[in-house]
């Protein structure tokens, strides 16, 4: 499949998010090991204002979910809704400027996070007029996908148009919802909702920036790059129309599960622990569909580094779409809340889930775009296992420091008195735990790393015909 | 794909992109209006507005700003869970009243240092001070970074009334002094913590950052016993 079909298709957008995608996943990774070290080394904060811990982990994290994991979305979609549509994009126009725009939104981010301008809510950290920003671009982004599903040359929305469709309608939704408030400055503001109104707001629309940016959109990927890439069609239609339903109906209900043992009131505490729990089944639907789609295939895991990105990634989705319910419980909460668990839990699904398939996703995509084969096979084989070996070193490590920082603040002794009275005394136990992730998330960056030398590489060797001016004026 | 045409999925929704979206847009709807629209229209649900609950004052709102500036959040939660241990370790369990005025919720999700819901009154206000200088000094074995410039850089009246101001719009009842006379209501309270610092022989003005994030810290939490008080004279408990 190269870009010279017909009908023409926009090509040259998915290549701006690809290495959009590339870029950010360097920049966003190395913020995260650098944070990493400030934990487990404080002076690494290097007592600068603008470095400290409390300020770059929110750069962090927008940087991975809305840079990285944005640009990989944005890129898979425009090149698979063109040809599960038959048709251009509406307007490239209005491509061009979500293109340009997302990226002003993410500079933007990365010189106002840093300069301690925030609005605190987790995922939602952006000030006021970038709300605006992201609101308009995004809007612009589902106007223009909403007329090219009007204008298309096929009748049935494939399943991966349907994850699509709701990743477009809830995000907004979501956006617009828990970033109302009223402006005191430029840069700061004071949002409708206060206390534990402000905090179930905000964690129905965090626990959806997870289930509606980080879950049904790369669903909607996987079902498109996953058969591509195994030539296999999906296991089943049925189970897809079953478990995308069950799960954009059951996943809006998740959210207080972040609120177990607060103040707000039991009964929605109670509704949160038991959706997620529900939630089980769907994500699982969309796991099988994925890996079942390689029955007969299973043999071209050995040489094809695409397929063995593609099937740890959806392993590693059904394993925190497990996690995560067990963690909903308010037993296993009440241990597994405010540790480092979390944090182990979050990365398990966006290292192993989310990025193995962005990844699986460039390696197959960038000899496509660029019509001609991968620079190396090795190097991308290499990566698949650095990366393996660094997120089970991450999550097994954040599992242990979280039950140990977890047992250690509730141990009581026979007289009723705590074990650990001293704070800092659990903190310190953590630090190996701390130098030991750190490896963990350099081997994963280091992966990523050899990812970029081996796509630039690809994308710039000479075309195998030997005749680059042909390639160029197709 | 191998299911017949048959199947009224295929038949009725996936020709009809219209009709799919509106039935996304009801399925993703449901669940935030059952749990969220209660907050506003149940009392039950509601927190209630106790007395004993005051707004923060302009002093305690640019602490707050500066709470938020600095991502204290990140590494700090504000929220006591109703655990043995926990109310051994810090106190009170939390209730929902305290956080009326909350703007935003600063709850947080990690506990890399400990709960700070009920640090108000735990430590004099020169702590707070040397904590912010040089963590360890204060607490050996801190992983918390220093926070010097909070000692010397100032507060800007005129941008803490905005924000009281923007509060105040907002639904934060605020009186005329704190709206008007801003600067004067935050020297009022800043001279207090200046006072209670040179006694410990510390030199700080009004306006430094670290009266204003002192002030702050010291509220936090302290409306707690006057607010056990005040829901036992009205012989209810809800949350």
């Amino acid at each position: 499949m190269s870009h010279a079909v017909d009908p023409p298709y926009d090509d040259e957008i998915t290549k701006h998010f690809v290495w959009a995608t590339v870029a950010f996943a360097l920049v966003g990774m190395t913020v995260g090991a650098w944070i990493a070290l400030e934990l487990a080394f404080w002076p690494a904060n290097l007592g600068v204002p603008y470095l400290t811990f409390g300020r770059l982990r929110p750069l962090h994290t927008n940087a991975v979910v809305f840079a990285f994991g944005g640009n990989i979305v944005f890129a898979g979609m425009y090149y698979s809704m063109q040809r599960l549509l038959k048709v251009r994009m509406w307007s490239d126009q209005l491509s061009k400027f979500h293109f340009w725009g997302w990226q002003g939104i993410i500079v933007a981010a990365a010189i106002t996070l840093p300069l301690g301008l925030t609005q605190t809510h987790e995922y939602a950290e952006l000030i006021w007029p970038i709300d605006i920003a992201i609101a308009v671009v995004f809007l612009a982004f589902a106007f223009n996908c909403a007329m090219t599903i009007a204008n298309r040359k096929v009748q049935h929305l494939y399943v991966a148009i349907w994850f699509y469709i709701s990743f477009l309608i809830t995000i907004p939704v979501l956006h617009v919802v828990n970033n109302l408030a009223i402006p005191a400055t430029m840069t700061r503001s004071y949002p409708v909702y206060s206390g534990m109104t402000d905090a179930l707001v905000q964690w129905w629309y965090g626990h959806n920036a997870v289930g509606f940016f980080l879950t049904t959109p790369f669903l909607g990927l996987m079902y498109y790059f996953l058969p591509r890439a195994a030539e296999r069609p999906v296991y089943s239609y049925r189970l897809s129309i079953i478990h995308f339903w069950a799960l954009v109906f059951l996943y809006i209900w998740a959210g207080p599960h972040h609120l177990l043992y607060s103040s707000l009131p039991d009964w929605a505490q109670t509704l949160g622990m038991v959706f997620s729990i529900m939630l089980i089944a769907p994500s699982w639907g969309g796991m099988l569909n994925g890996l079942l789609t390689l029955r007969g295939a299973w043999d071209r895991l050995r040489t094809d580094p695409v397929l063995k990105f593609l099937v740890v990634a959806v392993s590693f989705y059904g394993m925190s779409t497990f996690e995560g319910p067990m963690m909903s419980i308010r037993a296993v909460n009440a241990l597994s809340h405010y540790t480092n668990w979390v944090i182990g839990h979050v990365h398990s699904g966006a290292l192993g889930w989310n990025g193995m398939i962005s990844f699986g996703i460039l390696y197959w995509l960038v000899p496509r775009l660029y019509d001609r084969p991968l620079y190396s096979t090795n190097l991308a084989t290499q990566h698949f296992w650095i990366a393996t070996v660094g997120i089970v070193l991450y999550t097994v490590t954040m599992w242990g420091a979280g039950l140990t920082e977890g047992l250690m603040w509730r141990a009581v002794d026979d007289s009723g008195q705590l074990q650990n009275p001293i704070f800092m005394d659990i903190v310190n136990r953590l630090q190996p735990f701390y130098w030991l992730r750190l490896v963990g998330g350099l081997m994963y960056l280091s992966g990523v790393v050899l990812m970029t030398w081996n796509l630039i590489k690809t994308a710039t060797s000479p075309h195998p015909s030997g005749d680059d001016q042909l390639v160029a004026a197709k | 794909m191998s299911d017949s045409d048959a199947h009224w999925h295929r038949r009725a929704l996936e020709p009809n992109a219209g009709l799919f979206a509106i039935l996304t847009t009801v399925a993703i709807s449901i669940g935030g209006l059952v749990e969220i629209v209660p907050m506003f229209t149940i009392d039950a649900a509601k927190p209630g507005i106790a007395e004993s609950v005051a707004p923060y004052t302009p002093l305690e709102v640019a602490g707050r700003d500066i709470y938020i500036r600095e991502g204290c959040m990140v590494c700090h939660s504000q929220m006591v869970r109703p655990f043995r241990d926990e109310t051994l370790r810090y106190g009170l369990w939390s209730r929902s009243e305290e956080y009326t005025w909350d703007r935003p919720f600063l709850l947080g999700s990690r506990r890399i240092g400990p709960d700070l819901h009920r640090v108000g009154g735990k430590y004099p206000d020169a702590w707070h001070y040397e904590h912010m200088r040089d963590p360890r000094s204060t607490t050996p074995g801190s992983v918390m970074p220093p926070y010097p410039w909070l000692l010397t850089w100032k507060i800007d009246p005129a941008d803490v009334q905005a924000s009281v101001v923007a509060l105040n719009r907002v639904g934060t009842p605020y009186s005329a002094d704190d709206l008007n006379n801003t600067a004067w209501m935050l020297q009022q309270q800043g001279d207090e913590i200046v006072g209670r610092m040179a006694q410990s022989g510390i030199e700080v003005t009004w306006d430094t950052e670290i009266v204003a994030l002192t002030a702050y810290l010291q509220r936090l939490g302290t409306d707690r016993e006057a607010l056990s008080a005040e829901v036992a004279q009205q012989g209810e408990e809800t949350r």
